[in-house]
């Protein structure tokens, strides 16, 4: 499967999405109304806390519902010097966690180098691992051991504990390498029940419906992937596919659209919004971009007016209490116990 | 009007019902919302149970809505189709089993 961007797909550019997003002639409320109709004030950044690094779009994987439309044909990739960039972010500002996102974050030829300038930094570094990439090529088989050295945590999507669901949404064959991924970094000790190597598991719906219970797929995880390959792992996030790129393609395609923003609308939940993600958070895009989150990054949605634009002038801001720019596509961080990179939050 | 008996928007507008007679069907929600919480038995088996269910008495309305929450439950393909094959299984042997009545009435009525 190609990416959305080399099938030349109308969708493929944000300022598509966005006006399919958002179209005044749809019923949906704008997300700003909602806000103000739940007596919620507009939203505003916090501290800031953590910086969400996308490495670039490349991907050895094609997942279906790619909010980044990733994939073996990108070739975007962050340059050294936006990520000296990004370091020198880090001394200015109070940042606890670096989320390093892509596409596979570990294609970058920085990579490595990239981990051991953060871990000198003494962050907390996150990476967004798709497992495959372990098992991929042979150059790759030791980065459960770099990930270890490093003490870097390890989130790794795996929308089921089965193969065929797994596998229509990530690709055949995905399933049994992430498999095999994952009890390669069991074997280094990670995700066991006393280790501090953290491996935490990422669930998202393969398809048009919303995510249940976190607590309870967390525990159906665990007794199945025990159970039938001796797997562990500590915490399962639960996310939302958000309506953008390729799962809004497959939404409008499928004719799904609709119902699915209705579900999200009517699933609304006001005590999610004072713990979404990006009011904590800044996403930087492989050219050095900054936004309020992954999402209005994919968007091509910038910081508020009079905050900067590009990493390099992070340094010198100060975005807490900063307005967010928020869309109709919040909708998915809000819905039901509400959704961000780490799992619910309501 | 629309000219057809099942319409999927009809699921959305369950609550209209309420629009008839109000106090009956604030009861049925009410009643309705208490039973699929989580209890002795985890709203995920009771999703399941409604899917069948659903399949028994061959409802629309219902199969789409719990097709989706057992999704949402993070049931399986096979798990669901388990399910749906309780109900065929109960909807047969309920069936079959009348045949003993049959046979008694024709062993009843032949002397056999």
């Amino acid at each position: 499967m190609k990416s959305l961007l080399a099938q030349h797909a109308l969708l493929s550019a944000p300022s598509e999405q966005r006006l399919v997003l958002e179209d005044p002639g749809s019923a949906l409320p704008f997300f700003a109304d909602k806000l103000a109709e739940s007596g919620l004030p507009v939203l505003h950044a916090t501290n800031l806390e953590v910086l969400q690094l996308n490495l670039g779009r490349m991907c050895n994987q094609t997942c279906t519902h790619c909010h980044v439309d990733a994939g073996p044909d990108r070739k975007e990739r962050m340059s050294r010097e936006v990520m000296e960039d990004c370091l020198r972010a880090l001394d200015a500002h109070p940042v606890h966690t670096v989320d390093l996102t892509g596409g596979a974050p570990e294609m970058h030829p920085d990579f490595r180098w990239f981990v051991e300038q953060l871990n000198e930094k003494g962050c907390h570094i996150i990476v967004r691992c798709n497992l495959t990439i372990i098992r991929a090529n042979k150059k790759y088989y030791d980065l459960p051991e770099f990930y270890r050295k490093h003490k870097m945590e390890v989130v790794s999507s795996l929308p089921f504990y089965t193969a065929d669901r797994t596998d229509r949404q990530r690709g055949k064959g995905v399933f049994e390498h992430s498999i095999e991924a994952l009890k390669m970094l069991n074997a280094v000790g990670y995700g066991l029940p006393d280790s501090e190597l953290e491996l935490n598991l990422v669930y998202n719906p393969a398809g048009a419906f919303l995510p249940g219970s976190q607590d309870e797929l967390e525990k159906q995880f665990k007794k199945s992937l025990m159970a039938d390959h001796g797997i562990q792992f500590h915490k399962l996030f639960a996310i939302t596919n958000l309506p953008i790129s390729r799962f809004l393609e497959y939404l409008v395609r499928s004719e799904h659209y609709a119902e699915y923003m209705e579900r999200l609308v009517n699933a609304f939940n006001p005590a999610a919004v004072q713990g979404v993600m990006c009011r904590n958070m800044i996403s930087v895009s492989h050219d050095g971009s900054i936004y309020d989150c992954d999402f209005n990054q994919m968007l091509e949605l910038p910081l508020s007016a009079g905050m900067p634009h590009h990493i390099r002038d992070l340094a010198k801001s100060n975005v807490a209490g900063r307005a967010i720019v928020t869309g109709r596509h919040c909708y998915g961080c809000t819905a039901g116990a509400g959704s961000s990179c780490g799992g619910t939050v309501a | 009007m629309a000219k057809k008996y099942y319409d999927p928007a009809g699921l959305g507008k369950f609550g209209n019902i309420a629009e008839f007679q109000k106090p009956m069907a604030d009861k049925f929600f009410a009643y309705y919302g208490e039973v699929f919480k989580e209890g002795a038995l985890t709203a995920r088996e009771k999703s399941l149970i409604a899917l069948a269910v659903a399949h028994g008495v061959q409802c629309p309305y219902c199969i789409d809505a719990y097709s989706t929450d057992a999704l949402e439950k993070g049931c399986s393909e096979a798990q669901m189709m388990e399910a749906v094959h309780v109900a065929a299984a109960m909807r047969g042997g309920a069936t079959l089993v009348h045949a003993t009545q049959m046979m008694d009435h024709v062993k009843d009525l032949t002397g056999a």
